[in-house]
């Protein structure tokens, strides 16, 4: 496994547990550089425990190794600051800041200012609608809006490691393939993607490799053309 | 005629003049009304009042209002303070041959209740809300009981007999300083954690905000304020005991907070200056001199059997102001908006109108 020197992220025998229940017990897999990995499985699965243990807002048992770095007890601010930028499930903008001040406080821990305004217009570009809103309240853009502007604040913060939980969840089908086709820009830009989705037909599609929980276990593995073949997965997630 | 006054309005508001010049009016004025006597001792014992209860509105706003925590532990940085700094004066400095040293008393108040606000801090980094208020209050009678139970500090007795060091150029002095402190704090990088925490304070810390760092510095510059402000009351009432500290004192700080509005600097003055006149005006003797112009037979039962029992109905009043406020104005009077002149100039520029903005689309975000 050492001689991987592509490896970006591994966790070995991931244990979380809220109040003494368990939600995932001793998961393991790996990243690579540049890859797409996605997560796919049920309510309760754990996947979106798995991203939370990885940027620090839940304690956990097993170790997590970025770029040779164990993440245990390091604190979430930290990890941002080590290049693993986390867009939570349901988004989590400032509703009370603008656009700008939400973006602005990605870069909280970053003194290069120069560079910080190149990425504005960076994010802008990947983003038009967000220039237009600029000065607006996050709160006032549309779902759609609000998506991409958490994942260009989540850009912000020059992370390698991306974690997307649910980047889907509550959009239309149309939207929904404009936010995976910039998942797809983001990541050939060369930045990792790690992918927790619901709709797990189209997150295998743009996935490079794909792990499958079930009750906080992986239990398959493969690529994401192979799994969106396999006909256990066909019928447990894509209900054909 | 009126759109050239309104320019001309706007344009006033807008000068980067402004600010700078009500300071030095402000500071001439405060210099001269004591020295020619402009205004008579109870209005200026008032004025001061103002400036006190200024800095400590403000500083609650910090953790209330922009932070979005509920801190009721105000009065008891303001004891933290007041006893400090009048152990200094009247124990340790001798003050009558060395008046700077008043200062130096008043500063190191407020640094010992900044190191108890730090202590504060702790458990919001593992609790908010409800939760934190009642350890809030639970820090507040701690400092209260110890107080009351050290004899060498007067114990529940108090300590009278304090010099009269509080002068209203002073109180504007400690007053505009601690403003521009806080003003410059909520427009730094800090400032905008602290709106970040009360907005989501996970997601903050997945923006690599370093939350517990923010709420540190929050709570340390939001009790270094109330230290220096019991500092300066307790040099200007010349009496202090534990029960001027208790939670009554708090509620008043929140009542200026909430009618003034939340997140607003402009707003806190207000509800101070409002706060501290109607006090003044629910005087029995302000209130009787202020109807005194009405005919006898009005003015007199009106005086007995209303105004002389005003002293116990204040009690009332106040906390039924909070409540209603709360309920029906929960933004207060500049909830979320900011004086123009208190904004500096880059902010302006990404907002067109307010640093914050009129939130229309949630409001009920700040009712929490």
């Amino acid at each position: 496994m050492n001689k991987n020197t592509n490896l970006q992220l591994e966790v070995c025998n991931l244990e979380v547990h809220y109040d003494g229940i368990q939600a995932l017990h001793g998961v393991s897999f790996t990243i690579n550089k540049g890859e797409i990995v996605t997560l796919i499985g049920a309510n309760g699965a754990g996947k979106s425990s798995i991203l939370r243990a990885i940027s620090g807002i839940t304690p956990f048992n097993g170790d997590i190794i970025f770029e040779g770095q164990n993440l245990k007890s390091v604190p979430a601010h930290a990890i941002v600051g080590l290049g693993i930028a986390h867009v939570p499930e349901g988004r989590g903008v400032f509703g009370n800041l603008t656009v700008k001040e939400n973006l602005q406080l990605a870069t909280w821990q970053r003194k290069d200012k120069e560079a910080i305004n190149s990425d504005y217009e960076h994010i802008f570009t990947l983003f038009p609608k967000l220039k237009l809103r600029a000065r607006q309240l996050a709160g006032t853009l549309s779902g759609g809006e609000q998506q991409m502007l958490v994942v260009g604040r989540a850009l912000m913060s020059r992370a390698q490691l991306l974690l997307l939980d649910e980047p889907s969840m509550g959009l239309a089908p149309k939207l929904v393939q404009d936010i995976f086709s910039i998942i797809q820009e983001i990541n050939a830009a060369g930045t990792t993607v790690l992918l927790v989705e619901q709709n797990a037909n189209m997150a295998l599609r743009i996935a490079t490799r794909a792990y499958v929980l079930e009750v906080g276990h992986v239990v398959l593995t493969g690529s994401g053309l192979d799994l969106l073949g396999n006909p256990r997965i066909k019928a447990a997630y894509l209900g054909t | 005629m009126m759109v050239l006054l309104k320019q001309r309005w706007d344009a006033l508001l807008e000068s980067a003049w402004l600010v700078p010049l009500l300071l030095v009016i402000g500071f001439g004025l405060a210099f001269a009304i004591p020295e020619y006597h402009l205004l008579s001792v109870y209005i200026q014992l008032i004025l001061m009042y103002i400036g006190i209860n200024i800095i400590l509105a403000t500083s609650l706003n910090l953790v209330n209002g922009y932070m979005g925590e509920f801190s009721l532990a105000h009065a008891g940085f303001m004891a933290v303070g007041a006893y400090t700094s009048v152990l200094l004066t009247m124990k340790v400095f001798p003050v009558a041959d060395f008046p700077f040293l008043f200062p130096c008393a008043v500063l190191i108040g407020g640094l010992v209740a900044a190191l108890l606000g730090m202590i504060v801090a702790i458990p919001s980094f593992k609790v908010r809300g409800d939760y934190l208020a009642i350890i809030t209050l639970a820090f507040l009678m701690i400092v209260k009981s110890m107080i009351e139970n050290i004899d060498a500090i007067g114990g529940p007795r108090g300590m009278s007999g304090i010099m009269k060091l509080t002068t209203l150029p002073w109180v504007f002095f400690w007053a505009t300083t601690l403003l521009w402190m806080i003003r410059n704090f909520i427009y730094s990088k800090y400032g905008r954690g602290v709106l970040a925490i009360r907005e989501d304070e996970i997601a903050s810390d997945l923006m690599s905000v370093n939350t517990q760092q923010v709420k540190f510095f929050a709570f340390m510059l939001s009790s270094f304020c109330a230290g220096i402000a019991g500092a300066l009351f307790a040099h200007l009432l010349q009496f202090i005991s534990p029960r001027i500290f208790d939670i009554t004192k708090s509620t008043d700080i929140l009542i200026m907070v909430y009618l003034g509005g939340i997140a607003s600097i402009g707003g806190s003055i207000l509800g101070a200056t409002i706060f501290t006149v109607l006090l003044e005006i629910l005087r029995p003797s302000t209130m009787a001199a202020l109807l005194s112009w009405l005919p006898p037979f009005i003015f007199t039962p009106l005086n007995d059997y209303v105004i002389s029992h005003l002293g116990i109905w204040r009690m009332v009043i106040m906390p039924l102001i909070l409540i209603l406020v709360m309920l029906y104005w929960p933004r207060g009077i500049m909830g979320l908006r900011e004086f123009r002149g208190f904004i500096p100039r880059r902010d302006k520029q990404v907002h067109p109108h307010n640093f914050l903005h009129e939130a229309t689309n949630n409001d009920n975000s700040d009712r929490q």
